[in-house]
């Protein structure tokens, strides 16, 4: 291992991670129209998350085995989500229930 | 490659049915990250639940979040990835084998994790105060989107709960690891304990960072 | 390395120091990281609990033993039905051949001496003991009436039982397993032995790291349902309550996510077994090693997403009980390609029928049948006539008695003399088996036709003209208790009188039979090396087979 345990880099995520979450803010202050302001704020906290994974959690310079595990639990969590919302999004009736 | 002069010689914190350090090193890491992997899996039973519902009584959650102080959650989230940040000061300093900076760096994380929990405590009584813990109590006077707003709380209290629970396991688990590292217990050769804690950390880190646009932000420009 | 030397030193009888001795006392049992004393610990409590599932079983068939509701009230009896499925499928068979012999076998397969987490892996008996426990007290005050899939609204609002201690009973016992499955995947990924290649493990190392991915990504899904459902029933947070708007049918979504992949958590071990016990009576290599492989990981997968099959009368859309059905019958595919390739691997082979190979042989065809029959089930229109009847019943019987527990029966004949070090007495070895091939098709091939006639389950009466093929059922669940107990009584017996069975009784290659039976305390006094294929059985007299497959002295 060829690591120089200097705190440097780890400051630089951490303003970016605070940077994000202000930004996240403001884009929920805007109307980006019904499914868009979700997809906008889950794709910023994805960001913020790759960033979490990949430096304090160093997953950058892992194994491949760890890489996979990293990704695989949240792609499983995909698929998971995507079957549900294919029987829930497609039932006749269901956004008028109420 | 004879088994019994391994064991004789088997060195200080390697144990028994490992090999090598880094054979212990590995295996713990893996294990992990398949523990983080499987709590990807219940955390994200739901964040399922919550998308199915958001995705059915858009309104109704956007009124939910409206009685969500946003200014709390984004200084919680603040707390929270500082935290984050002090738990790879305790890592770093592990790594080095400075044990000085283990339990300073410990310290800073309970504290900051203390700090966004007794947020969380006062946050959860004004909510029992208006009324919008779910359940006989419950109780809604806002916009006229009706009953589901109820589940928008239920998932408020379950998914941030969930957090919380995490935490406070997560804080206790480092009181106890105080000791040892100001003893200096965790070495650069061996201190797995220590790594794998903060990969636990960060991952609740993590979940937050989902949270706080799911509960706090939707709905902020409509409603 | 010389491969040709003959193993001609007779067995004297059980080796000085074993794991079994290696340390005494009561506490030297619940202290013990090691993962052959945890497998025991996991086969006597399995054991038990598959008597008490038992117990309920035969109450059920004794009340359809006649039209009217007799013997039991009708609440009494879905209680009946309910302890049965939990016991059986939560206490038995999802923890019986990982965390029972899986445990034992995994780290000797592969050349380790231990799991990668000895601590974990205790803790994980103890996880499941606490939620055995909860489950039990719910049991002695009157047990819970939901069926085991605690559908809500009735588990969250309706049912007055005890769901909340089974759920969360359920719910540790659910660490039980994740704790097991990520113990076996670090251990194949890290602990194997010097030029053991991942294509070189044994097919039920393969089953079993399939089987831990599914318990890894499954078991946390139905963790939260549970904690849910019992918030949902103590704290009235109504996250299913149709009252608020909340979906019944996102609450079996959630629980199908775990439990459908969860079939797949007790029918791949057991496919495992059959792979090894195939092999070593047939004297082949397995046919298409790395087909059987893949399958096994095929299977965990797409079964990952098959989940929906069950929904397809709850309002589910009609988009997605399509794609559900698709899926579902795609998960035949490795199933298939297993049945063929043992199928080919007996083709020819020097079959011996020894009491294992008879396990293995009727899981086959008993599989077979429960697999087709599934196929028909995954028709929506076939479905939509025959859901909740007996057809199903006896589809999910195939697949878990005769399927999964004939393939644990299996196991357990073919590593009880290394796990004990003694053999079973053939005659009675090989008529049990006989007797429940025999009761258990007595028992559920009546089934199949009465669900078809249109017996819906879990009523506790029914209409007269079924009651003739009801008494089959039950004559062959009479004969199937037999099968049951006669093991259970030689196997004990065995353990005192019987013969001192050496390394290797069966001749088999693997590095499990290359030590001591009973195992030393650290499996192997020399660490292995791994210097040939897997299966690499070869035909023709004994004596002229590598010195390591030869047979012990018995």
């Amino acid at each position: 291992m060829s690591e120089h345990h200097s705190l440097k880099p780890y400051v630089f995520v951490l303003v970016g991670l605070l940077i994000l979450t202000w930004v996240t803010y403001g884009a929920a202050l805007w109307d980006f129209g019904h499914p868009w302001s979700d997809l906008v704020a889950l794709l910023i906290a994805m960001t913020k998350a790759s960033l979490v994974v990949v430096f304090f959690m160093h997953v950058k310079g892992a194994t491949p085995l760890i890489k996979m595990a990293a990704v695989g639990g949240f792609f499983w969590l995909l698929i998971f989500g995507a079957f549900v919302l294919a029987d829930v999004l497609t039932r006749p009736g269901m956004l008028e229930f109420l | 490659m004879s088994d019994s002069s391994a064991a004789a010689a088997h060195p200080p914190g390697l144990a028994h049915h490992f090999e090598s350090y880094e054979q212990q090193k590995h295996s713990s890491f893996l294990g992990m990250w398949l523990f983080l992997v499987q709590e990807v899996m219940f955390f994200g039973g739901l964040f399922v639940v919550y998308v199915t519902y958001r995705s059915l009584y858009g309104d109704a959650f956007a009124a939910g979040s409206r009685q969500l102080d946003v200014m709390i959650g984004a200084v919680n989230t603040t707390v929270l990835l500082i935290s984050s940040f002090t738990m790879v000061i305790a890592v770093t300093a592990a790594k080095k084998g400075n044990r000085k900076w283990i339990v300073y760096g410990l310290l800073l994380t309970i504290l900051f994790g203390g700090i966004f929990l007794g947020v969380k405590y006062f946050e959860y009584g004004a909510k029992w105060q208006h009324h919008l813990v779910p359940g006989p109590y419950f109780e809604w006077h806002g916009e006229g989107v009706g009953r589901p707003v109820e589940i928008f709380f239920c998932l408020y209290f379950a998914m941030t709960g969930m957090h919380a629970l995490h935490m406070v396991v997560g804080i206790g688990i480092m009181l106890f690891m105080l000791r040892p590292a100001w003893r200096g217990k965790w070495t650069p050769q061996n201190h797995n304990f220590v790594e794998g804690f903060g990969l636990y950390w960060h991952f609740v880190d993590i979940v937050w960072i989902f949270l706080f646009p799911f509960l706090y932000l939707i709905g902020l420009a409509t409603h | 390395m010389s491969t040709r030397e003959y193993d001609v030193a007779p067995d004297p009888g059980l080796p000085k120091s074993h794991y079994l001795n290696a340390a005494h006392g009561l506490k030297s049992w619940l202290l013990t990281t090691d993962h052959k004393r945890i497998g025991i610990l996991y086969l006597l409590s399995i054991t038990f609990f598959f008597l008490l599932g038992g117990i309920y079983a035969i109450a059920i068939r004794l009340e359809l033993l006649t039209p009217a509701g007799d013997m039991v009230q009708p609440d009494t009896y879905n209680r009946l039905f309910t302890m049965h499925g939990v016991l059986m499928i939560f206490f038995f068979l999802i923890p019986s051949i990982p965390a029972a012999l899986g445990n034992f076998v995994i780290p000797l397969m592969i050349g380790a001496k231990d799991v990668a987490f000895p601590k974990l892996n205790l803790a994980s008996w103890y996880m499941y003991l606490i939620g055995a426990s909860l489950t039990m007290w719910a049991l002695f005050h009157g047990g819970v009436d939901t069926g085991w899939t605690f559908y809500t609204p009735f588990s969250t609002t309706y049912s007055n039982t005890y769901v909340a201690a089974v759920a969360v009973g359920i719910f540790v016992n659910g660490f039980s397993g994740i704790f097991t499955g990520i113990n076996f995947m670090v251990t194949i990924h890290r602990m194997r032995a010097p030029g053991m290649t991942w294509f070189r493990l044994p097919l039920f190392i393969w089953a079993h790291y399939a089987t831990s991915l599914i318990m890894v990504l499954g078991t946390p899904v139905l963790a939260i349902t549970i904690v849910l459902v019992a918030l949902e029933r103590l704290l009235k947070f109504g996250f299913f309550d149709p009252a608020l708007g909340g979906d019944p049918v996102l609450f079996q979504h959630l629980f199908w996510f775990y439990s459908h992949p969860a079939v797949y958590i007790m029918i791949l071990p057991s496919m495992g077994v059959i792979s090894e016990i195939i092999a070593a009576f047939a004297r082949k290599p397995v046919f298409g090693y790395k087909f059987v492989a893949f399958a096994s990981m095929g299977i965990a997968v797409i079964g990952f997403i098959v989940w929906g099959h069950h929904l397809f009368v709850s309002s589910q859309s009609l988009y997605a009980g399509l794609i559900f059905s698709i899926l579902t019958m795609l998960v035949a595919v490795p199933s298939a390609v297993k049945v063929f390739n043992w199928m080919a691997t007996l083709y020819r082979g020097s079959i011996e029928y020894s009491t294992p190979m008879f396990y293995a042989l009727g899981f086959i065809g008993l599989f077979t049948i429960g697999g087709l029959t599934g196929l028909m089930l995954a028709t929506t229109g076939i479905d939509v006539h025959v859901h909740d009847t007996y057809f199903v019943v006896a589809h999910f019987h195939y697949i878990m008695v005769g399927g999964a527990l004939m393939g644990y029966l299996g196991g357990l004949h073919y590593w009880w003399p290394k796990i004990t070090g003694r053999m079973y007495p053939g005659f009675w070895s090989h008529l049990s088996a006989g007797v429940i091939f025999l009761g258990f098709n007595l028992t559920f091939f009546p089934q199949f036709i009465l669900g078809y006639l249109g017996m819906p389950r879990r009523y506790h009466a029914y209409p007269e003209e079924f009651q003739v093929l009801n008494i089959l059922s039950t004559a062959g669940a009479s004969i199937l208790a037999v099968g049951y107990v006669i093991p259970l009584v030689y196997f004990i017996w065995s353990l005192k009188y019987g013969e001192v069975a050496g390394k290797n009784p069966w001749g088999a290659v693997g590095l499990e039979w290359q030590t001591a039976s009973p195992p030393p305390e650290h499996n192997f006094e020399e660490i292995p090396e791994a210097d040939f294929e897997p299966y690499e059985y070869v035909e023709g007299p004994p004596s002229e087979r590598p010195y390591r497959y030869s047979r012990s002295e018995a």
